[in-house]
């Protein structure tokens, strides 16, 4: 299994890396590593199926017990299929939808088996934080490739929204896992599922993992970033936004459900948010003119109805579930690349512009592949979706005896009868009678399809065939999947025909409503605009998202303006009270007895000298005048230094101060020659007060320092230096011996301070090198969250 | 370049004869002072700190007499390779006993006998204290480049737009009192 992730990593980057040569070829290349995961499988199958699965692990981070374990069972076969097989067609169905070169071609198919290889690991992983890192790689590729058109401000802002939602989600989820997985004592699916954690914490925990599977699969709230991702090419919105990535949220839920379904609130979580994102999914989609959206907003909808069997964790009901993952994976991605082959060869994806398309030449199998495709949405018999929501709505009947389970089948036949009637607008969207007469006809003349580009969706219109008239060549695969997730069950077999029962008469129910729902159309739309405008006040969960954006660019802006003021004494009076003034409670609490502060008369001078210099430089209104003052601070403090018997200090200090005046001249002639007094009045007593403060705290804080190691009995540090300094540092100056040897370190980075602050001294002399460089798009331009936070002058 | 047409007399009276003349002998004393410093450093007051620092205070007056122009003729290389140089010597140092299987910073020293100072001792602490010298000589040089300023008589005070800030015209300029 590992050298299958490799195999996609390795394919990915190098058709990023050297794929521009390739341009569409680059798909042909991308082809093997899912055609090698397809191979590998099959040949596992069978062992699979039997019970056996396959294992492998890696040690990974060893200090903190991470591993990568994969672990292929029947349920990730199911996965694997889904990811592998329709990739596989996707590649095949890029090869017709990409007909010319341009441009970021190879780049799009690159990332594409990235994105692949990070699924795989996603469905193979055993081990929690593994399958959290395959699942943000998830997001970031489909980041990549919902932004691939770089130049489209639309795409950018798309991939922005989708990596931000689910990267939030992401982060919820991660700290969830790790509250289950400590819990548990073990980050194993596999063990965990022998011996589940339970507890209050562990309850948070599975919120936060159920965020962040709602975020990824798109459930209301936060399914925004679904419909706005539509913006990619259409191979793309296939593979991730239908049949593969979507399904992460699901996957994990499933995995989870058979552990946790009955803890704490995860089943009324799931039950109400997968029940309303069913619903709202279907109404949305009754609205779209777009095709593609149409089929974004079904699947919303459908991720929901997946979220519903899924999430309540009972296998009868799961087994629904695993049926309509595959059946949803065959028909919509056949959709979604009917709706390519249109906009290719007409241009257009708008269902008021594609009247009479039916009667363009050519077009025979694109049509039969789109209607069986959405008969099986609709779950119309025999086909293989006919098969899933029988089986959803038999288990819901016959199992779904727990608190909210009859309200979910209420919701699960309204939005099945809602799901009839979007499938049948896009049927007659794109081949009847939907178009307004008033619009161009760009469909009659439109130009027939490659065999290659029709390929894949025949094909996965025979399976959706296949599987519906005879479900027992998949019977198998299904029912494994299901004793992988809850071992010890006995799933019942897969049929196309159980009997008359209550679940065959609401399939009657859903299709007479939705035949009635699509006859009557014109009064039902109607409908839904006057309910929407009645709705318009109560803002969507895109208004949602960009006011969230919009208050966190205005919340910083406010932050910044406050914090950073651009008031430079403001600045420096919060920092040295801070620094100084802060811990002065501390200091004062260590301070005993008072040192004797004159210990010879030679004391005296320089302190007086420091004191009537420290201030005169308060004093003077010149600058110049200020800093020569400072200076003689130093200089006395360099002679306290010698009168203390400390000439190594004195001679440093001296040249230092020599210097530094030196260069605070240097400085100081950009600046007017004294200060202009235009602060308001109180600003001196402030100065004052600041100054007075951080003097006091100095002081305590020499004083309690100097005492600090009184009462310690170990040897004085400075001793031990002294007595090491010859013998061990081979000399005789104690303290270049403590900067070249014993704390060479700090020298070492004390120079590398200095040659920062050097290229930064000079990169500070010399502003405006970089003023001619065009600046790159701003964040708030791509997503239009308008006014732009001004920064003050000195900090851009 | 506007300052030469403001102030074009400024430039004759801004030499001062005894303090060109002084410089011109303190200058080499004191480089010859801050040798001194760096080699005597491991057992007497000095050290490669101090010894650049006096480097320092020499690039000053060299400053006072000829503006940055004759800061920066000082030295043939340019300040950076000097700065990057002197953490490469420290580091260099610091790292060369892995090779030889040492920890790092470990110090060797060598003892020989040379003509006129008799018995020599010479650790690698002074190659490490080098590097130190390097980089605040280093510093210097770029403290000067950027904040100094060519005297206007200077031979190549012409704008070249890499050395140092322009003073904004109509501005005091710094003068020696």
């Amino acid at each position: 299994m590992f050298f299958l992730l490799l195999l996609h990593l390795v394919v990915g980057i190098g058709i990023v890396a050297g794929g521009g040569a390739l341009g569409r070829r680059a798909f042909v290349v991308a082809a093997v590593a899912p055609l090698a995961t397809v191979i590998w499988a099959a040949t596992r199958a069978s062992g699979v199926l039997d019970g056996e699965p396959v294992t492998e692990s890696f040690a990974w981070v060893e200090q903190l017990g991470i591993t990568i374990d994969l672990r292929l069972d029947a349920f990730a076969l199911v996965m694997v299929a889904l990811v592998s097989g329709i990739g596989l067609l996707i590649c095949v169905y890029s090869l017709g939808y990409f007909s010319h070169d341009k441009p970021g071609l190879a780049r799009l198919a690159g990332v594409l088996t990235l994105f692949a290889g990070a699924m795989l690991g996603v469905v193979l992983s055993d081990q929690l934080i593994a399958l959290f890192i395959f699942w943000e790689l998830t997001s970031v590729t489909s980041y990549l490739l919902i932004g691939n058109d770089d130049t489209n401000p639309r795409a950018r802002a798309a991939a922005l929204q989708a990596i931000f939602i689910t990267g939030v989600g992401g982060l919820a989820m991660l700290a969830g896992l790790i509250i289950i997985g400590q819990a548990g004592g073990t980050y194993r699916i596999s063990e965990l599922l022998v011996d589940p954690p339970s507890g209050a914490v562990v309850n948070a925990g599975l919120v936060l993992v159920l965020i962040g599977a709602f975020t990824k699969s798109a459930q209301v709230p936060f399914s925004s970033w679904l419909p706005a991702a539509m913006v990619a090419p259409t191979p793309v919105s296939a593979y991730l936004h239908s049949a593969t990535m979507v399904k992460a949220g699901v996957y994990l839920v499933a995995r989870l459900a058979p552990m946790f379904a009955l803890t704490g609130s995860w089943r009324a979580l799931v039950l109400v948010v997968g029940a309303t994102t069913m619903l709202v999914g279907g109404l949305r989609a009754l609205r779209q003119h777009d095709l593609k959206l149409l089929l974004a907003y079904g699947t919303v909808s459908q991720l929901g109805f997946m979220m519903l069997l899924f999430g309540v964790g009972d296998y009868h009901i799961a087994e629904a579930g695993i049926i309509l993952i595959l059946a949803h994976g065959a028909f919509k991605a056949a959709l979604f690349m009917v709706v390519g082959i249109v906009d290719h060869e007409t241009g257009t994806r708008d269902i008021r512009e594609l009247h009479g398309f039916s009667a363009a030449p050519g077009w025979r199998a694109v049509k039969v592949a789109a209607v069986i495709s959405a008969a099986s949405m609709a779950g119309l018999p025999p086909l293989f979706g006919f098969i899933a929501k029988e089986k959803a709505l038999d288990g819901y009947v016959e199992h779904g005896d727990f608190a909210g389970g009859t309200a979910a089948l209420v919701v699960i036949v309204l939005a099945s009868i809602l799901t009839f009637a979007y499938s049948a607008r896009f049927v007659l969207g794109i081949f009847g009678a939907f178009g307004e007469r008033d619009r161009d006809v760009v469909s009659v003349d439109a130009h027939a399809p490659s065999a290659v580009f029709v390929g894949p969706s025949v094909v996965l219109s025979i399976a959706t065939v296949l599987f519906g008239i005879a479900p027992v060549l998949i019977d198998g695969l299904i029912e494994g999947a299901t004793t992988a997730l809850y071992p010890g069950s006995e799933p019942k077999p897969v049929e196309l025909f159980a009997g008359f029962n209550t679940a065959l008469l609401l399939s009657a129910v859903i299709i007479v409503c939705g035949i009635a729902l699509t006859v009557l159309r014109a009064p039902v739309a109607d409908l839904q605009a006057r309910a929407s405008d009645r709705l318009q006040a109560v803002p969507s969960t895109e208004q949602g998202f960009l006011a969230v954006l919009r208050s966190i660019s205005v919340v910083s802006t406010r932050v910044t303006a406050t914090v950073q003021n651009g008031s430079l004494p403001i600045y420096l009076a919060v920092i040295v009270l801070t620094v100084t003034v802060v811990p002065l409670a501390a200091f004062a609490s260590e301070l005993d007895d008072l040192p004797q502060f004159i210990e010879t008369p030679a004391h005296v001078a320089p302190v007086a000298i420091m004191v009537a210099a420290g201030l005169g430089a308060c004093i003077v209104r010149h600058r110049i005048a200020a800093a020569l003052m400072l200076g003689a601070v130093g200089y006395a403090m360099a002679g306290l230094y010698v009168a203390q018997g400390a000439p190594d200090l004195a001679l440093t200090q001296f040249s230092i101060e020599t210097l530094s005046t030196v260069l605070f001249v240097l400085v100081l002639r950009f600046l007017p020659r004294s200060w202009r007094h235009r602060a308001p009045a109180i600003a001196a007593p402030m100065r004052i007060a600041v100054a007075g403060a951080v003097g006091v705290a100095v002081f305590v804080f020499a004083l309690s320092a100097s005492n600090a190691r009184s009462d310690v009995d170990e040897p004085s540090m400075s001793q031990v230096m002294i007595e090491n300094s010859l013998p061990k540092g081979k000399g005789s100056n104690v303290v270049n011996v403590i900067l070249v040897d014993f704390r060479g370190w700090d020298t070492m980075g004390e120079i590398t301070v200095l040659l920062v602050a050097a290229i930064g001294a000079v990169s500070l002399a010399r502003p405006g090198r970089r003023r001619d460089e065009p600046e790159g798009p701003v964040f708030e331009e791509i997503l239009d969250v308008g006014d732009e936070p001004k920064l003050p002058e000195a900090l851009r | 370049m506007s300052r030469l047409v403001t102030q074009p007399d400024a430039a004759r009276d801004r030499r001062i004869l005894i303090l060109d003349t002084s410089i011109r002998i303190l200058y080499p004393s004191i480089l010859v002072l801050a040798i001194y410093f760096v080699f005597s450093g491991h057992n007497r007051p000095g050290g490669g700190f101090v010894g650049g620092l006096v480097v320092g205070a020499a690039l000053a007056l060299r400053y006072v007499s000829g503006g940055a122009a004759a800061v920066r003729s000082t030295f043939r290389l340019p300040p950076h390779v000097i700065l990057g140089a002197g953490l490469f010597l420290s580091a260099f140092t610091a790292f060369l006993p892995l090779l030889f299987g040492g920890t790092i910073l470990e110090h060797g020293d060598v003892e020989f006998h040379l003509p006129v100072f008799d018995k020599v001792k010479i650790t690698s602490a002074l190659t490490f204290d080098l590097g130190v010298d390097f980089v605040v000589i280093g510093l210097i040089l770029m403290a000067f480049a950027a904040f100094g300023e060519d005297l206007p008589d200077a031979p190549d005070s012409s704008d070249d737009g890499s050395d140092g800030p322009v003073a904004p015209s109509g501005r005091r300029r710094w003068r020696v009192p």
